[in-house]
């Protein structure tokens, strides 16, 4: 039997319980979804961009869902605190995929910004939602499918014309079981012209025991001369997967970043498709992802300069040791019609030991004469000068590879554009190469204090 | 302080050091001068701990301990301080999170709390005058984007901040300008005490006018075959090599014959 049959079978056996706990908008594409399914082997390590992930083997494990919503009246403010606060207000959260605020957070929300929970939005306002919702996510991408099998809930944010957003939003995504639970979450974010808005995004699994598959698909429109900025942190436990695709679509003019920040994980699986639809506008794609003991985490981008006059700027980088593995196959397309395109992708590894493993494929495809492209990928290890000139001056080898390993990433955390949170996620990556068990330490211990 | 005794080191299997010796006593400064390739920098490295260097032979004490069995951060606790003749760039790291690692690190080896941010800045401050060394180097990444002259009056700032008992100086005169040379050799003397001593390791009688040596010492295929006073160096910036390199090849080829 393959993987995505098990999910099958739930979806003819529930599709009641799916439908009475989602919302029109989602139910109508459940059908479709399961049709594009039947029948699928996912792809298997060694496949065509999957490097070194085993998607069929990640969705092979009977997990649970909560497709009734039972057990989730929960009050977020007694059960986590993030770490990497950016305003206390507008923390909004999502429990093993469904949305959790604290009333007075939405309440808190800047005028022109709607934000809240997808199903209740959907519930609301279907026609709003209808004309967003899988609109760029390709069903043809099986992930994409499986969510919108079975998606019930997630977040939808929408920054209406001209509106400025200064304090960036918080999304805070838990999973937290005592079984194995899959959780499923959909984000649909709507940035219309001229607005601006950036949204830090932390995914944290609480169960050191309990193996937890987060199944996230996130849709971004970024309407013309807007700005958004995305800062998705993950900070997992072993037993945890993260299956996540991104898809965004840019208009004319509009400046987007994503940064992808993995502090810790257990298998994760992070796709990235990006189009520009308008010309002039500009995209960062950045990520990096610290990877130790067995951890895995497997990157694919697509980039597709559609039209002429844009620039990406890609770069993603892992550091990798004892028995972690990581792929990277990163690609741009440059249409025909897209002269002017400036694009650059860049992958660099540092690998630490024999057991440690990287997969690197860097592409570009360019159907246009007037462009300025590059693609590069490099993978080495300290630089034992570098290390022996800070041991001359005192510095344990230890510290000395903690400090090189920290300056290697600088550049991926430097892309954040918010000065506090930057400094912030410079601090946790710091206390996780000085080997913490968790940099983002307080949502287990405010557990253990509310549990006490 | 240092009593270095037949000390023999190889590098990717090629035997560069073949049984140095040499003592140095507190408060004296001594030079290493020789022809290129004639293992002076690796001599540097050895004593410093390189671990791409194996020594392969020989001892070397320092202050009553075990030069070579100590780790290249104990020998900088210890007092042992490099001066690089190509100071390493290491891009990302801070000056400033490079010295306060390298200070509170220190400070730990001696069971001292870290210092305080106030101490640290005015250490920093008082230290960087000693060389004439720009403020607005203390941001920027260590050695990255520097000039030649800025590379080595940061080496002379780091020494000045840790204190070393004995410093060797690895062609710290090397791409420098006479004015840099100045405030470089200024600031070594400015540092020198009657406990402190100094190896200067150069090409040039130029330094040794600013830095005055107590002895001069030639190392040529990995020995030190000749020690004088300043005069030698004087002999040698008149001379060059040759008469020395002809003098011991002469030596070697008979002892190579008697065999």
């Amino acid at each position: 039997m393959a993987a995505v049959d098990q999910y099958l079978d739930l979806y003819r056996e529930h599709k009641h319980l799916l439908d009475t706990n989602g919302a029109e908008p989602l139910n109508a594409l459940r059908a479709e979804a399961a049709k594009r399914l039947s029948g699928l082997t996912l792809a298997r390590r060694g496949d065509e961009n999957f490097s070194n992930f085993d998607l069929e083997a990640a969705l092979t494990p009977d997990y649970g869902l909560n497709l009734g919503g039972i057990n989730m009246q929960i009050d977020p403010e007694r059960t986590f605190h993030c770490d990497v606060p950016v305003s206390s207000k507008s923390v909004m959260m999502t429990l093993n995929g469904t949305f959790a605020a604290r009333p007075d957070t939405l309440a808190d929300l800047p005028d022109g910004v709607e934000a809240g929970s997808l199903r209740e939005y959907a519930r609301l306002y279907p026609e709003e939602i209808s004309r967003h919702y899988s609109q760029i996510a390709d069903m043809e991408n099986p992930l994409v499918a499986l969510n919108t099998l079975l998606t019930q809930d997630g977040l939808y944010i929408r920054v209406k014309r001209g509106v400025k957003v200064e304090k960036p939003l918080q999304l805070v995504n838990i999973l937290s079981a005592a079984t194995p639970l899959m959780a499923v979450r959909r984000i649909l974010i709507v940035i219309e012209d001229d607005a601006s808005v950036s949204l830090l995004s932390c995914d944290h699994s609480q169960s050191d025991t309990a193996d937890m598959l987060a199944l996230s698909t996130v849709e971004i429109y970024a309407g013309r001369n807007s700005i958004f900025n995305l800062y998705d942190l993950e900070e997992s436990t072993l037993p945890t997967t993260r299956l996540s695709t991104l898809w965004l679509e840019q208009q004319e003019g509009s400046q987007v970043t994503i940064d992808n920040l993995t502090l810790f994980n257990g298998k994760t699986r992070n796709e990235f498709y990006c189009r520009f639809m308008g010309e002039h506008a500009s995209l960062r794609l950045y990520g990096m992802g610290i990877e130790d003991r067995d951890r895995i985490i497997s990157t694919y981008s697509h980039i597709d300069h559609k039209v002429a006059s844009c620039k990406s700027d890609e770069l993603f980088k892992f550091t990798i040791d004892d028995d972690a593995s990581a792929d990277f196959t990163g690609r741009i397309h440059v249409a025909p019609g897209a002269s002017g395109t400036e694009a650059y992708q860049a992958n660099r590894n540092l690998v630490g030991n024999r057991g440690a493993k990287i997969y690197s494929k860097p592409q570009l495809e360019i159907y246009n004469d007037d462009v300025k492209c590059s693609h590069g990928s490099a993978t080495g290890q300290l630089d034992p000068m570098e290390i022996f000139y800070m041991r001359t001056r005192g510095i344990p080898e230890a510290t000395a590879k903690q400090l090189l390993r920290q300056a290697f990433m600088a550049d991926v955390i430097s892309a954040v554009e918010v000065p506090s949170l930057r400094d912030r996620l410079h601090l946790l990556t710091e206390r996780r190469f000085a080997g913490l068990d968790s940099a983002c330490s307080s949502c287990r211990q405010c557990n253990r204090n509310h549990a006490d | 302080m240092l009593r270095v005794k037949g000390l023999k080191a190889e590098i990717n299997g090629k035997e560069i050091l073949r049984g140095v010796n040499l003592e140095i006593k507190p408060g004296e400064v001594h030079a290493i001068m020789g022809p290129n390739g004639s293992g002076k920098s690796t001599l540097s490295m050895v004593l410093a701990g390189n671990p791409a260097y194996k020594v392969t032979g020989g001892s070397a004490e320092f202050n009553g301990k075990d030069l070579l069995a100590m780790e290249p951060e104990t020998r900088s606790y210890e007092g042992i301080f490099l001066g690089f003749q190509y100071p390493v760039e290491i891009p990302g790291v801070s000056m400033v999170n490079f010295m306060r690692a390298a200070v509170n690190a220190r400070r730990e080896y001696f069971k001292l709390p870290p210092m305080s941010a106030t101490e640290f800045l005015k250490l920093m401050r008082e230290k960087r005058a000693i060389v004439e060394l720009d403020n607005k180097l203390a941001s920027r990444s260590v050695n990255e984007g520097f000039s030649g002259g800025e590379k080595k009056r940061n080496e002379i700032f780091q020494m000045a901040v840790l204190e070393p008992k004995l410093s060797i100086l690895d062609e710290t005169d090397s791409g420098l300008d006479i004015d840099a040379l100045r405030i470089v050799a200024d600031g070594v003397n400015k540092l020198k005490t009657p406990e402190t001593s100094t190896i200067v390791i150069t090409h040039y009688q130029r330094l040794l006018d600013y830095i005055k040596p107590d002895f001069v010492h030639i190392l040529y295929k990995g020995r030190i075959v000749r020690t004088g006073g300043p005069e030698l160096a004087l002999e040698l910036e008149e001379r060059g090599y040759d008469w020395i390199k002809e003098e011991i090849d002469a030596q070697d080829a008979a002892v190579a014959a008697d065999r």
